[in-house]
């Protein structure tokens, strides 16, 4: 899964803005929102490029949500400010209503007006303009969404993909310098997600606007996203290319969040590291810097890193779990030094429950890294709790 | 934008300050005319007070109206929550007309029931004269208890009957068939399963029942049965205002007993538990039985429609030789009656909008109590509250005393909750997204509520004032006591003419507030998409 991840974004490195020195057209600093004494967002900072697509992404209750809130000015934040194109529009002594921003939403179940046909929806934010010049933005939107006949449907008529496009041609409709998306696919079946995924994608690289989407799906972040915010806990975790997120994660969080994540322990010292793995070479590690020499650290490893190999002799471990996902089979090793892995092998080749295995490292980038004592005492219980999932 | 809902709203820091004083402003309006109540209890001596309560008459006032509530409660228990079962849950034949007419009672007012149950079956009524050919000297007692009981019983058991078929239709019958895989029988289910999942809905139609025979004016009067009603008007036209004034206070009393009592009953369960859009399907076959319950549905509906009607109609058939008479029907007493009413249900919507608007968006402590506030009208009968307002336009607003305004007044006072209860559903129904898009799409807040908000509540608003409307039509004791000396409607014509025993002269204005009843009864049902399948 990870790999075609990857790939898929990979591909796609061409579109993003070449030039990261861009005036920024969002702004957050230090923004704080509370609910009663319920501290939602925590010291938020964040920049947002011209034409660029952020993905805020999150479990559910991190803040991602209030975060696209604050910056719609649905929400007033206790602390902090929101600026829009170098203008504050949320601060200590100046709060601008959200009609007054020019920031348009994608609402998570789309909220459509029932009482108005898919035209008079996308007309809706075109009420100042004249006449014909909004027939014609309309005529413009349905056509970009590919729903040029479905304009004098009324919503309850329309398919989810359809309300969908609606959606995103109503907020689309009067030019806002920033779109906002709410989990704008979580409504839809799975198949249509990521047709869906693609569609948005193409629209909004079509119109250039700068968006922010949240979710809670990785795959969509990682598919949809120029970069990526990881949050947790009203928090900014890290923020970068999608594969950068996903290779080189800053926190256990971030690389928990992201797929599924081992944590090797491991002693550092001369060129290798010593790991249940047997020795790991110091030069596969992602910036090992000397301080760490005669350090424990823990190196991450993911599923597509490792293979397990069925051996009758000397064993790295054995099989304690397995996992049958249809094209592939997520295995859990359990090694001599108690640390569990998880391995991810094609479905044709089944090791049997319990069979003793060697592990061989079969990564071909730099492997992630965390320092011994940032790990939390439950570290094996979650990644326990993780496989059984 | 529903991941990070927060179901209190901001706690206030949010409150729109001009709906907040709009809907404070109506609280202390609706809460003004009870002044009269606490003034009077606290002239009135403790001792005096406790000497009027405790003589025997009052104590046998309190007897005879605990008496009909609760006799009238249990019978409508008994009779409405079968017929729902039986329209709802079983492959009754007819079921869609059966329905309709076991829910039309409600159109009919209770003393128009009460007046043509007297002349049917009173010493020497119609019935009494029908049956004299085979001997009948007498028909068994219809004053006084019977009478009572019967008549408020047969005109409010459609509360019961309507709540509990919502319930059962929103009821998810896989929790049945859930139960009969777990070797439930059929009624062992239903007792088990359904039972408590409508017992929320039966306690609000019960509720409802209860208070309606409390405070009941016509039929006790009309039943000469000495309830609080009854004994407070008599008092109060014979000048003896400090006895009416403390009848009222323990009827209140009674009213809040009432209503604490059903909400400890209800506890903290949501008023319709069921699940929404559950699947409803797998009705019991009745068999042979099917016949028994169509006459069961047709005898209650029966009853409580021919009899009045029939009456009615024999009336207006003999009536008219005595055209000319000062008691003859004009007119006019249509058109000021649909007038006030008309004029009620407005202002009763343009008050209680502010209100529930409030209620169902930005719930806090203030907003609650505003909204309880708007529910006096429920717990304080007719007949109290037109006292109240007697008082209140002496004392305080001697100019507008015997106007169309005070008389409108209390009526919006009265029914308020019914606007109140619509508009806040309405409210409630409407995705909070939606105003939110029409923000982000360059509205308004009040631009926002008048492109968006106010076409998706119109079916409620259209609903709640229709329901006002009908109830103003209906409602006797707040009229006769507040209207403008001379000015009559459809209802005073109609006590009018019952008091003075002319009750033919009562049948062409009850036809007129049958007819329009039935009709605002329509609207209400189209407006609320109430599905009578």
């Amino acid at each position: 899964m990870s790999n075609k991840t990857t790939h898929a974004t990979h591909d796609r490195t061409d579109d993003r803005p070449t030039d990261a020195g861009d005036a920024p057209v969002l702004e957050l600093d230090a923004v704080e929102k509370s609910y009663g004494s319920e501290r939602v967002i925590e010291g938020l900072s964040l920049s947002v490029h011209e034409g660029e697509i952020l993905t805020l992404l999150g479990p559910s209750g991190c803040g991602k949500t209030t975060t696209l809130r604050l910056i719609a000015g649905l929400e007033r934040p206790n602390a902090g400010e929101v600026a829009l194109n170098d203008a504050t529009v949320s601060g200590p002594d100046r709060f601008v209503a959200p009609e007054d921003r020019g920031v348009g939403v994608v609402f998570q179940e789309f909220a459509l007006f029932p009482h108005l046909t898919a035209a008079e929806n996308v007309g809706f934010g075109l009420e100042a303009w004249d006449d014909d010049a909004r027939d014609a933005r309309i005529d413009e939107l349905l056509d970009l969404v590919g729903l040029e006949a479905q304009g004098d449907s009324y919503p309850d008529e329309l398919s989810g993909g359809q309300q969908q496009r609606v959606a995103l041609a109503r907020s689309l409709a009067p030019e806002p310098d920033v779109l906002l998306l709410d989990e704008p696919f979580s409504n839809l079946d799975v198949d249509l997600r990521v047709q869906m995924r693609e569609e948005v994608r193409r629209i909004l690289k079509e119109t250039g606007v700068t968006a922010i989407s949240v979710t809670h799906d990785q795959e969509e972040a990682m598919s949809i996203s120029d970069r990526v915010a990881v949050m947790n806990d009203g928090r900014i975790e890290q923020v970068g290319d999608p594969e950068q997120v996903f290779q080189q994660p800053e926190s256990r969080f971030v690389a928990g969040f992201l797929g599924h994540a081992s944590f090797l322990p491991g002693y550092v010292h001369g060129g290798e590291v010593t790991t249940g793995l047997g020795p790991i070479s110091r030069d596969q590690i992602n910036g090992l810097a000397g301080t760490y020499d005669r350090t424990r650290i823990d190196v991450l490893v993911r599923p597509d890193d490792i293979q397990a190999v069925p051996v009758d002799g000397e064993a790295d471990g054995r099989v304690v779990a397995r996992r049958y996902l249809g094209p592939t089979i997520l295995y859990e090793i359990r090694l001599d030094d108690d640390t569990t892995v998880q391995c991810m092998h094609n479905h044709d080749e089944s090791i049997p429950l319990d069979a003793s295995v060697r592990i061989e490292l079969d990564a071909d980038h730099e492997l992630a890294w965390f320092p011994g004592d940032q790990r939390p005492p439950d570290a094996d219980a979650d990644a326990d709790a993780d496989a059984a999932e | 934008m529903a991941t990070d809902n927060h179901t209190i709203d901001d706690a206030g820091d949010d409150l729109p300050l001009p709906t907040t004083i709009a809907s404070g402003a109506v609280a202390a309006a609706v809460l003004l005319p009870l002044v009269w109540l606490v003034r009077t209890a606290l002239d009135v001596g403790l001792a005096d007070a406790i000497a009027i309560s405790t003589r025997p008459a009052t104590v046998e006032v309190f007897l005879n109206s605990a008496a009909l509530v609760i006799t009238v409660t249990v019978a409508s228990v008994l009779i409405g929550v079968p017929l729902a079962y039986l329209t709802v849950r079983t492959d009754l034949p007819f079921r869609r007309g059966l329905t309709v007419a076991v829910s039309l009672p409600l159109v009919i007012p209770s003393y128009v029931g009460a007046f043509a149950f007297v002349s049917a079956f009173g010493p020497q009524g119609a019935f009494q004269r029908l049956l004299a050919p085979l001997g009948v000297e007498r028909l068994p007692e219809i004053y006084g208890f019977p009478g009572a009981a019967l008549v408020v019983t047969l005109y409010t058991y459609p509360y019961v009957f309507i709540t509990t078929r919502a319930a059962l239709k929103s009821l998810d019958t896989t929790l049945i068939d859930a139960a009969r895989t777990l070797e439930h029988g059929r009624w062992e289910a239903f007792r088990r399963v359904t039972l408590p999942q409508i017992r929320p809905a039966v306690t609000a139609g019960s509720l409802l029942v209860a208070l309606y025979a409390l405070s009941d004016f016509g039929t006790p009067a009309i039943m000469q049965f000495d309830a609080f009603t009854r004994v407070i008007y008599v008092e109060f036209t014979s000048f003896g205002s400090d006895v009416a004034a403390l009848l009222s206070l323990q009827l209140v009393a009674v009213t809040l007993l009432i209503l604490g009592l059903e909400s400890h009953v209800r506890g903290n369960e949501p008023l319709y538990a069921g699940r929404q859009g559950g699947r409803t399907g797998g009705t019991l076959p009745l068999g042979r039985w099917k016949y028994v319950a169509v006459a069961a549905c047709l005898a209650v509906s029966g009853l409580a429609i021919l009899v009045p009607v029939g009456i009615l109609l024999t009336w207006l058939a003999q009536g008219g030789a005595e055209v000319g008479n000062a008691l003859a029907f004009r007119p006019e007493y249509a058109v000021n009656s649909i007038g006030v009413a008309a004029g009620a249900a407005l202002v009763a919507t343009l008050a209680g909008l502010p209100v529930a608007y409030l209620a169902a968006k930005h719930r806090t402590r203030l907003t609650d109590a505003f909204e309880r506030a708007t529910y006096v009208g429920y717990a304080v009968p007719g007949v109290v509250l037109g006292l109240a307002l007697v008082y209140f336009g002496t004392s305080y607003a001697q100019p507008l005393y015997q106007t169309l305004y005070l008389l409108i007044a209390a009526y919006v006072v009265r029914f308020l909750p019914q606007a109140v209860g619509s508009m806040r559903a309405s409210f409630l129904r409407v995705n909070p997204a939606l105003p939110e898009a029409a923000r982000m799409l360059g509205r308004t807040s009040f631009g926002a509520f008048r492109a968006v908000t106010l076409p998706l509540i119109a079916p409620g608003l259209l609903g709640g004032a229709a329901l006002v409307f009908l109830t103003t039509m209906k409602e006797l004791p707040a009229t006769l006591l507040l209207r403008p000396s001379g000015f009559k409607t459809l209802v005073t014509h109609i006590w009018t003419a019952t008091e003075a025993g002319y009750y033919g002269h009562a049948a062409v204005p009850a036809l007129i507030l049958l007819g329009v009843s039935g009709l605002s009864m329509l609207v209400i049902l189209s407006q609320e998409g109430y599905d009578v399948k």
